[in-house]
């Protein structure tokens, strides 16, 4: 399979705020504290990403909207729990 | 994370999309899988690995610690709507149990679809209530914990 061409630095958007209320977004963009909430929209964001199969490119959470999604976090690569 | 790669075929069958995110680069998380996961688990980790650049995501996903520069673990249950259903956050010692997070989905899809709400500890299969006027004073004659 073909990996996408991948520079050293590439910068990916973050968090997407323009769907959110000027005050929220204003909020947030001054310090970066929690904004989700259960019962709420999840928060998009694009991030760079490492597909086993397929290579590096960049993935929007959004872009699995319509389906179940777990979102994992986890303190860093070669650690053991 | 290999301990939820391994039951990806049940997450699968779910219809349940898995990402997991770190701090790492992207290059790092290509590393890992390619020396240390797929020793693991066989193929690999089946599911995208996202790099969240500078806990920028994890910040606002209420798990990123300054102190260390890392995103804690954390996981969170997003329906098709986009609605977070469930969140479970734990400081980096103890893992996480993919059973009660598959039981937590099968829970919650069971809910989107019927209607009925799952009583504490709930399998599929098992007795559901449902909410209304009618069952005020009355859990008790259907479900015991």
């Amino acid at each position: 399979m073909t990996e996408l061409k991948d520079g050293c630095v590439k910068p990916a958007r973050g968090p997407i705020v323009s769907t959110l209320a000027s005050s929220e977004r204003t909020a947030m963009l001054k310090e970066d504290k929690m904004m989700v909430r259960v019962g709420q929209l999840a928060i998009d964001f694009e991030v760079n990403a490492y597909i086993n199969g397929v290579g590096f490119q960049p993935i929007k959470l959004s872009d699995y909207k319509g389906k179940w999604i777990v979102l994992c976090f986890y303190p860093g690569d070669f650690t053991f729990v | 994370m290999a301990a939820v790669a391994v039951r990806y075929e049940e997450f699968k069958a779910l219809g349940v999309e898995v990402l997991a995110i770190s701090t790492d680069s992207r290059f790092s998380h290509k590393i890992w899988q390619e020396q240390e996961l797929s020793k693991m688990v066989s193929g690999g980790l089946p599911f995208p690995m996202l790099s969240d650049a500078g806990g920028r995501i994890g910040a606002i996903y209420g798990v990123y610690d300054e102190a260390a520069g890392v995103d804690i673990r954390g996981r969170f249950i997003i329906d098709p709507d986009f609605v977070i259903r469930a969140m479970e956050v734990l400081t980096p010692e103890v893992g996480r149990n993919p059973d009660e997070l598959i039981r937590q989905i099968k829970a919650f899809q069971h809910v989107r679809a019927t209607g009925e709400v799952t009583p504490s500890g709930w399998q599929p299969g098992q007795v559901t209530l449902t909410p209304g006027p009618e069952l005020v004073g009355h859990v008790c004659e259907v479900w015991k914990p």
